[in-house]
C-alpha cells in the first residue's frame, strides 16, 4: 500500500509531464488529481490505525541504491507515527491544492506542466518523509527543492520569477552544505546512515569528541548543528530565510502547498525525526531554540509592514516555523509536530483564500488596492476569517478553540515550562510574536475585506476594466490573463528585474512608501466575483481543518504514547506545561491586544498607520525593507563572488597562468610562429593521420604474423 | 570466450572504418555520405561489442578478463585485458561515440571523410588506453590519442583554433615527456613492462616520490587540475560540438584512469606522501574555477570551467584512501562523462541554429524550444548533483570519502554544491528563462529527430545511473577492494578521528579505515 501511495504521484506526474500536449489539459489534470486523491485515501487509512495505537512501525524495501563499503543505502519506505502524520498532511493538502488549481490555473497555457510539477513535488516530499536513511531523506530534500525551483519559476517569462527560483535553490544549497557535511560526519561516527541505528547509537556518543577543521569538538553537537543548518535552509530560518518571500513569485496554489504546508516544514520534520540525536547535545538544543525564537519574532515584525498579501502570509509562515523550531529546541517535539500539523491546514487555507482574492481581483496582490471585499466574495471572506482565528489561536480553555489555540499555546507553554533561561527567552519572543501575529493577521483581514473599495488605482483592475468596459464577467475573459501575468512585472516592486543579466539574485528597489489611505478610492465599476467550486470546495474542507484539527487531535499529539518512540518525548515537560496556571493565559491576552490594535488602526481611525510610519520612520523603513537582509547578502556574497570570479579569470587564468605558461613559451620561441604558420596549411594533419594509420597497420601485421 | 579476441576486434572495427572513410572511391558528395554512414556503422558495432563486454564481464571473477597477449618485439607486447574499471570506461566511450557521429552529421561539411576517420582513430586510441596491459602500449595509445584530438580542434575548430590546439599540445607534451622518462626507469628497475606485474611491484620510497611526480605531471594536465587547466576552456570553445563531447566525456577520464591504474597502486607510499598536494590543488580548483565559471559569457567556456570543478571531485575521491572516496571518484568520472557530454550537445544544438555561443544572445527560449529547454534543464540538474540523477552517487560518495580522510578538504569540496548550483542555474536562466529578447533566438525551431536521438539515450543513462548506481558499482567493487589492500599500509591518518571517553563498547561503530 505504502508503495502505491508514494509512487502513484510519480507515475501521474510522468504521464502528465511526458504526455503534456498530446494528452491535453483535461486528461493531465484528471490523472494527477485522481492519483492524489487515491494517495490521500491510503494515507488516512495508514494514519487512523496509528491514532488508535493498533499499527506499528515498519519498513518496506524497494530497491538497492548505493552500496559502497560499509555504506549501505537502499530505496526503502519507512512508516511510523511520525511518518503517518506527514503522509496525511502532504497528501491531503496536495490533493486539495490539485483540485483548487483546476480553477486557479484554468486560463494558463501550460496546465499539464503545472500539474506534473505538483505531483512530482508530492512524490519527492513523500520520499523525504518515508526515508529510512539520511541519504534518501537528502534525495527527497533535494527533490522538493527541484520542484520548488520549477514551480517558483513556473511563469519563466517573468524575470522576477527566474530570479526567485534561482535564489530559492541556491540559498537552500547553502543549507544543504551543512546537511551534507552532517551526513558525512554521521557516517564517519556511526558507520551507517540508517536512521534507526543512528538514533539507537546516539546516546553512546554523548561526551565524545571529534576532529573538525583542526579543532576538537563535541561529536553530537557538531553533527546536530551541521544537520540543523540544512533544516534552517529548507525551513527558512533566520539567516537563510531570504528565499521564502521571493518564492511568492510562484502561482498561489504552489505557495500554499510547498511554501506553507509541506516543504518548508521539512526542516522541522528532520529535527523531530532525529530528535533522539538532538537531545544528546544540550548546546545544539539551545541553538535550535534561539534560532527558532529569533525567527518567529523577526519574521512577525516584517509581516506587520508588508502590503503584498502573499508576502504577509509568507512572513507569517516563516514566523510560525520559528515556533516549531523553538518547541523542538526546548524538547517539546510532540508540540512541534502538532503545530506543523495544524499549521499545514490553516496556512494552506490562508494562502488558498488569498489566491481566491487575487483571482477575484485580476492578479492584483497589493492590499492597498483591496478594501470592502467582504460583500463581493462572502465565502472567501468567511473561510479566511476561520484561518485567521486559527492562526491567532482563538479559544477558551476547556471549551473549544481553533487549531492554533491548541498547538501554538502548547509550544509557548512548553517553552516556559522547560525552566531554562533560553526557554524563558523563547517564551518571551513567542508571546511577543503572538501579539504581532494577531496584529498582522487582522490587519490583512481589515485591509482586504473592510473599509471602502480602493481598487480603482490598481493597474490590474484598470487593465481589466479597460478591456471589458462594464462587463461584470471580467474574470471569465480567458485570453486576458496571460497578459495580466506578464503585466505584473511592470507593477510596483518588480520593475527592477527588467534586466535579467543584472547580477542581483532577486533583491528589490526602494519600495512604494504610500500607505493604503493615500490610494484613490473607487471601484471603476469592477465587481469581483466569487471563485468557481473547484476552488471553494478545497477552501471549505481546509477550513474544517483550521477549525477542528486542534480540538480533535490535541489529546493525541501531545501524548507520548501516540508517537511510539518515533520522536523523543519528555513526560515531565508535558506535565509541567499543563501546570502553568495564569501564565498559560498570556498568549490569549496578547492575541486580544493585537486584535485591538489592528481594529483601532485599520477600522476605527485609519490615519494611525500613516502617522505611526511618519513618527517612527527609521523603524518603519527597516521593517519594510525586511531588516536589509537582501541588501546585506548582495553586498557581502553576491557582488564579491562576481568580482572575485572576474578577477581570477582575467588576472589569474589569463594574466598569470597563461602569460607565464603557454603564451610565454610561445613568445620565447620565435620558431613557434613559423610552426603554427606551416601547420595552418592543414596538410600536416593529413600526413600525421596517415602516419598513425600506418603505424597501427604495422602493429596489426606484427600481431597476426 | 577466451579464444575470441573481442578487445582486438573492438580496436580493428574503427580502424577498418577509418580506412574505408578515407579511401573509398566515388564523387566528393558520395564520399562524404559514405564516411558518415561508415563511421556510424563502425561505432554502433563497437557499441554492440561494448554491451557484450559488459554482459560477459564477471564481477568478482578473475581480476583481468578478456586477456590477450602476443609478443611483438623485444619486451614490447600486444597485451590487452580489462578489469571492471576499464570495462565501464570502455562502455562509456563506445556509448558516446555513435552520438558524436550523429551530432556531427550536419554541422561538419568540410573534409568529412577525414573528420570521420579522425574520430574513429580517436576511438581506437581511447579504447586502447583502457585495454592496454603493456606499459608502452599504454603510452602509445595515451599520447597517440592527442593527435586526432589536436587535429579535430585545429582543422574543424572555430576562429582561434590554432591558438587552442597549440596550447593543448604544449601543455600535454610537457607532461608526457616526464611520464615517458618515468616509464623507462620503471622497466629498467622492475624488469617488466606488464602493467599487472608493475601494480604489484614495490619501488623504493625515494623512487616512488619521483616517479609519482613524473606521472602526476602528465595526469594533472590531462585531468585537468588547477593551475594547468587553462588549455581546457580554449580547447572546448574552439572544438566542434562532437569534439567537445569526446574531450569532456572520455579524454578527461584518461587521467583519472591513470591515477587508478598507475599512481595509486604502483606508488602507494608516494601517493600518501603527496595526498596533500592533490587535496590542495583540488581545493583551489573547487573554489577558483567555480567563481570563474560564474562570470563566463560564453556557454562552452562556462561548462568547461565547470568540468574542472567536477574533476576536482574525482581527484578528491581517488586520494581519499577509502572505498567511498575511490568508488565515488570513479562514478563522478562516469557521470560527468555523460552529463558534460550532453551539455556540450545542448550547446551544439543552439549553436547550429544561431552560430554563437554568447549567452546574452539567447533568452526565453523555453517558449519556442520547450523540448530542448527540458533536456537542458535535466542535464543542468544532473550537473549540479541532484539526487536521482547520475552525478549524485559519485559526488556524494566522493565527498563522503574525503570527509573521512580530511574534514578540511571536505569542507571546501562541499562548497562546490552551492557554487555549482549558482553558475549552472544562472546559465540556464539566462538562456531559457525570461522574456524573449532576441528575435532570431525566438525563431529557433525545437529539436529535430536526429537531435532527439543524441540527447534521449544520454538522458536515460543519466536517470539509470542516478536511480540504480549499483549497476556501475558492482563491476568495480572487487577492483577497488584490491586497490585498497595495496594502499592500506600507507594510508595517511584522518583529521576527523573520533575519541570516545572510557567507553570501549562503542568501538564497533568507528567508521574510518
Amino acid at each position: 500500500m505504502i508503495q502505491l501511495l508514494v509512487f502513484l504521484p510519480l507515475l501521474c506526474s510522468a504521464i502528465a509531464g511526458l504526455g503534456n500536449r498530446f494528452i491535453g489539459n483535461t486528461v493531465a489534470k484528471t490523472v494527477t488529481t485522481a492519483g492524489l486523491f487515491v494517495s490521500c485515501a491510503i494515507a488516512w487509512s495508514i494514519f487512523i490505525p496509528f491514532l488508535q495505537g493498533t499499527s506499528h512501525a515498519y519498513v518496506a524495501n524497494v530497491l538497492t541504491f548505493i552500496h559502497s563499503g560499509d555504506l549501505k543505502v537502499d530505496w526503502a519506505l519507512r512508516v511510523d507515527s511520525l511518518t503517518a502524520v506527514m503522509l496525511v498532511v502532504i497528501t491531503s493538502v496536495s490533493a486539495l491544492v490539485h483540485l483548487y488549481s483546476w480553477g486557479y490555473m484554468a486560463e494558463d497555457d501550460s496546465q499539464p506542466r503545472f500539474f506534473a510539477y505538483l505531483s512530482l513535488f508530492t512524490f519527492m516530499m513523500l520520499m523525504l518523509v518515508t526515508a529510512n536513511t539520511l541519504i534518501q531523506m537528502f534525495f527527497g530534500w533535494e527533490g522538493v527543492g527541484l520542484a520548488s525551483y520549477l514551480l517558483i519559476g513556473f511563469w519563466y517569462y517573468k524575470p522576477s520569477a527566474g530570479a526567485a527560483a534561482i535564489k530559492a535553490f541556491v540559498v537552500n544549497r547553502v543549507g544543504d552544505f551543512g546537511f551534507s557535511l552532517g551526513i558525512f560526519g554521521t557516517f564517519l561516527v556511526f558507520g551507517t546512515v540508517q536512521i534507526p541505528e543512528i538514533l539507537a547509537a546516539a546516546p553512546h556518543m554523548a561526551g565524545s569528541t571529534i576532529g573538525f577543521l583542526g579543532y576538537r569538538v563535541d561529536t553530537m553537537t557538531l553533527l546536530c548543528l551541521l544537520l540543523f543548518i540544512g533544516a534552517m535552509g529548507k525551513s527558512a530560518q533566520l539567516g537563510l530565510h531570504t528565499w521564502l518571500p521571493d518564492a511568492m513569485e510562484g502561482p498561489t496554489p504552489v505557495s500554499a502547498l510547498i511554501h506553507a504546508a509541506t516543504m518548508v516544514t521539512a526542516g522541522v520534520f528532520m529535527v523531530c525525526r532525529l530528535s533522539p540525536m538532538f537531545v544528546t547535545s544540550p548546546t545544539a538544543m539551545t541553538v535550535v531554540t534561539v534560532i527558532g525564537a529569533c525567527t518567529c519574532f523577526f519574521a512577525a515584525t516584517i509581516g506587520t509592514t508588508q502590503t503584498d498579501i502573499k508576502r504577509v502570509i509568507a512572513y507569517s509562515t516563516c514566523s510560525q516555523l520559528g515556533y516549531m523550531f523553538f518547541a523542538a529546541g526546548v524538547g517539546a517535539f510532540g508540540a512541534a509536530m502538532f503545530h506543523l500539523f495544524t499549521h499545514a491546514f490553516f496556512k494552506a487555507l490562508l494562502f488558498l483564500s488569498a489566491g481566491s482574492v487575487i483571482h477575484a481581483m485580476h492578479h492584483e496582490q497589493d492590499m492597498r488596492y483591496y478594501g470592502g471585499l467582504r460583500k463581493h466574495i462572502k465565502l472567501t471572506f468567511w473561510v479566511m476569517v476561520a484561518g485567521t482565528l486559527a492562526i491567532t489561536g482563538v479559544g477558551l480553555e476547556g471549551v473549544f478553540g481553533f487549531a492554533g489555540f491548541y498547538s501554538k499555546d502548547a509550544i509557548i507553554s512548553s517553552a516556559l515550562a522547560s525552566g531554562t533561561e533560553v526557554g524563558g527567552f523563547a517564551w518571551f519572543m513567542g508571546v511577543f510574536a503572538a501579539l504581532l501575529t494577531s496584529f498582522y493577521s487582522w490587519r490583512l483581514i481589515f485591509l482586504t475585506f473592510f473599509g471602502k473599495p480602493r481598487w480603482a488605482a490598481s493597474e490590474h483592475i484598470q487593465h481589466a476594466a479597460h478591456a471589458h468596459g462594464h462587463d461584470d464577467h471580467a474574470h471569465d475573459a480567458h485570453a486576458d490573463h496571460a497578459v495580466a501575468h506578464a503585466a505584473h512585472d511592470d507593477h510596483g516592486h518588480d520593475a527592477h528585474h527588467a534586466e535579467p543579466d543584472a547580477e542581483d539574485a532577486g533583491h528589490e528597489p526602494k519600495p512604494d512608501m504610500r500607505g493604503f489611505t493615500e490610494v484613490e478610492h473607487g471601484t471603476l465599476d469592477y465587481h469581483p466575483h466569487e471563485s468557481p467550486w473547484t476552488m471553494t470546495v478545497p477552501l471549505l474542507v481546509l477550513s474544517l481543518g483550521a477549525v477542528f484539527a486542534g480540538w480533535a487531535f490535541a489529546p493525541t499529539f501531545l501524548n507520548g504514547s501516540f508517537w511510539q518512540g518515533s520522536v523523543a518525548y519528555s513526560p515531565e515537560l508535558h506535565e509541567a506545561s499543563e501546570k502553568l496556571g495564569a501564565w498559560a493565559l498570556a498568549p490569549s491576552i496578547v492575541m486580544l491586544i493585537g486584535f485591538a490594535i489592528a481594529w483601532f488602526a485599520y477600522i476605527r481611525d485609519t490615519s494611525i498607520p500613516g502617522r505611526f510610519a511618519a513618527t517612527f520612520r527609521g523603524l518603519y523603513v527597516f521593517l519594510l525593507r525586511k531588516w536589509y537582509f537582501d541588501e546585506l547578502y548582495d553586498l557581502i556574497f553576491v557582488r564579491p563572488a562576481f568580482a572575485i570570479g572576474r578577477f581570477l579569470w582575467h588576472k589569474g587564468d589569463e594574466g598569470t597562468i597563461d602569460r607565464f605558461g603557454p603564451d610565454g613559451i610561445a613568445k620565447l620561441a620565435v620558431v613557434g610562429n613559423r610552426i603554427t604558420a606551416r601547420v595552418q596549411s592543414g596538410y600536416v594533419y593529413t600526413y600525421a593521420l596517415v602516419m598513425l594509420l600506418g603505424l597501427a597497420g604495422v602493429a596489426t601485421w606484427a600481431m597476426t604474423r | 570466450m577466451s579464444g575470441f579476441p573481442i578487445l582486438s576486434i573492438m580496436l580493428a572495427v574503427p580502424f577498418l572504418g577509418a580506412l574505408w572513410c578515407l579511401f573509398a572511391p566515388g564523387s566528393a558528395e558520395s564520399r562524404d555520405q559514405n564516411a558518415r554512414v561508415t563511421a556510424l556503422a563502425a561505432t554502433l558495432i563497437d557499441f554492440a561489442l561494448g554491451i557484450v563486454l559488459w554482459v560477459q564481464y564477471v564481477p568478482g571473477g578473475p581480476r583481468w578478463q578478456f586477456v590477450e597477449n602476443s609478443n611483438l618485439f623485444g619486451k614490447f607486447s600486444w597485451a590487452l585485458g580489462i578489469d571492471g574499471i576499464a570495462m565501464l570506461l570502455i562502455v562509456l566511450s563506445v556509448f558516446l561515440m555513435p552520438i558524436c557521429i550523429l551530432a556531427s552529421w550536419k554541422s561538419i561539411t568540410k573534409r568529412v571523410p577525414l573528420y570521420m576517420a579522425t574520430f574513429l582513430v580517436t576511438e581506437i586510441m581511447m579504447l586502447g588506453v583502457f585495454m592496454a596491459q603493456d606499459l608502452y602500449l599504454f603510452y602509445v595509445f595515451f599520447e597517440g590519442g592527442l593527435i586526432p584530438m589536436y587535429m579535430t580542434i585545429g582543422i574543424w575548430g572555430g576562429a582561434r583554433r590554432i591558438y587552442a590546439s597549440y596550447k593543448f599540445f604544449l601543455y600535454t607534451l610537457l607532461g608526457s615527456v616526464l611520464m615517458l622518462i618515468a616509464m623507462l626507469y620503471m622497466t629498467q628497475h622492475a624488469g617488466t613492462t606488464s602493467i599487472p606485474q608493475l601494480m604489484a611491484y614495490n619501488f623504493t620510497s625515494q623512487a616512488q616520490t619521483w616517479l609519482w611526480l613524473c606521472f602526476f605531471a602528465s595526469f594533472a594536465v590531462k585531468m585537468p587540475m588547477w593551475p594547468v587547466h587553462t588549455w581546457l576552456p580554449d580547447a572546448h570553445v574552439e572544438a566542434p560540438t562532437a569534439g567537445s563531447v569526446i574531450l569532456a566525456g572520455v579524454l578527461l577520464k584518461l587521467a583519472g584512469y591513470g591515477f587508478i591504474r598507475f599512481s595509486l597502486p604502483m606508488f602507494p607510499e608516494a601517493s600518501a606522501h603527496w595526498m596533500w598536494l592533490v587535496f590542495a590543488l583540488s581545493m583551489i580548483a573547487t573554489v577558483y574555477t567555480a567563481l570563474v565559471a560564474l562570470v563566463q559569457k560564453d556557454m562552452k567556456k562556462l561548462i568547461a570551467y565547470s568540468s574542472v570543478a567536477h574533476m576536482a571531485l574525482v581527484t578528491f575521491g581517488l586520494f581519499a584512501f577509502n572505498q567511498q572516496g575511490i568508488e565515488g571518484g570513479f562514478l563522478v568520472m562516469l557521470g560527468h562523462g555523460l552529463v558534460s557530454g550532453a551539455l556540450f550537445l545542448c550547446v551544439g544544438v543552439v549553436y547550429d541554429r544561431l552560430h554563437t555561443r554568447e549567452i546574452s544572445r539567447y533568452g526565453g527560449i523555453a517558449d519556442n524550444m520547450p523540448a530542448y529547454a527540458t533536456f537542458f534543464l535535466f542535464f543542468t540538474m544532473a550537473s549540479v548533483g541532484l539526487p536521482g540523477l547520475s552525478n549524485f552517487p559519485g559526488e556524494f560518495l566522493s565527498m563522503m570519502g574525503t570527509y573521512e580522510q580530511s574534514s578540511w578538504a571536505a569542507f571546501i569540496a562541499v562548497t562546490g554544491i552551492i557554487t555549482g548550483a549558482a553558475y549552472m542555474l544562472y546559465l540556464y536562466r539566462r538562456i531559457a528563462f525570461g522574456p524573449r529578447k532576441n528575435a532570431d533566438a525566438a525563431a529557433m525551431p525545437d529539436l529535430e529527430p536526429r537531435e532527439w536521438l543524441t540527447l534521449a539515450p544520454i538522458a536515460l543513462a543519466v536517470l539509470w545511473m542516478g536511480v540504480y548506481p549499483e549497476s556501475f558499482l558492482k563491476p568495480i567493487r572487487g577492483d577497488v577492494v584490491l586497490l585498497l589492500e595495496r594502499l592500506h599500509p600507507t594510508a595517511p591518518a584522518s583529521d576527523a578521528a573520533l575519541k570516545i571517553p572510557h567507553k570501549p563498547a562503542a568501538a564497533a561503530v568507528a567508521g574510518e579505515h
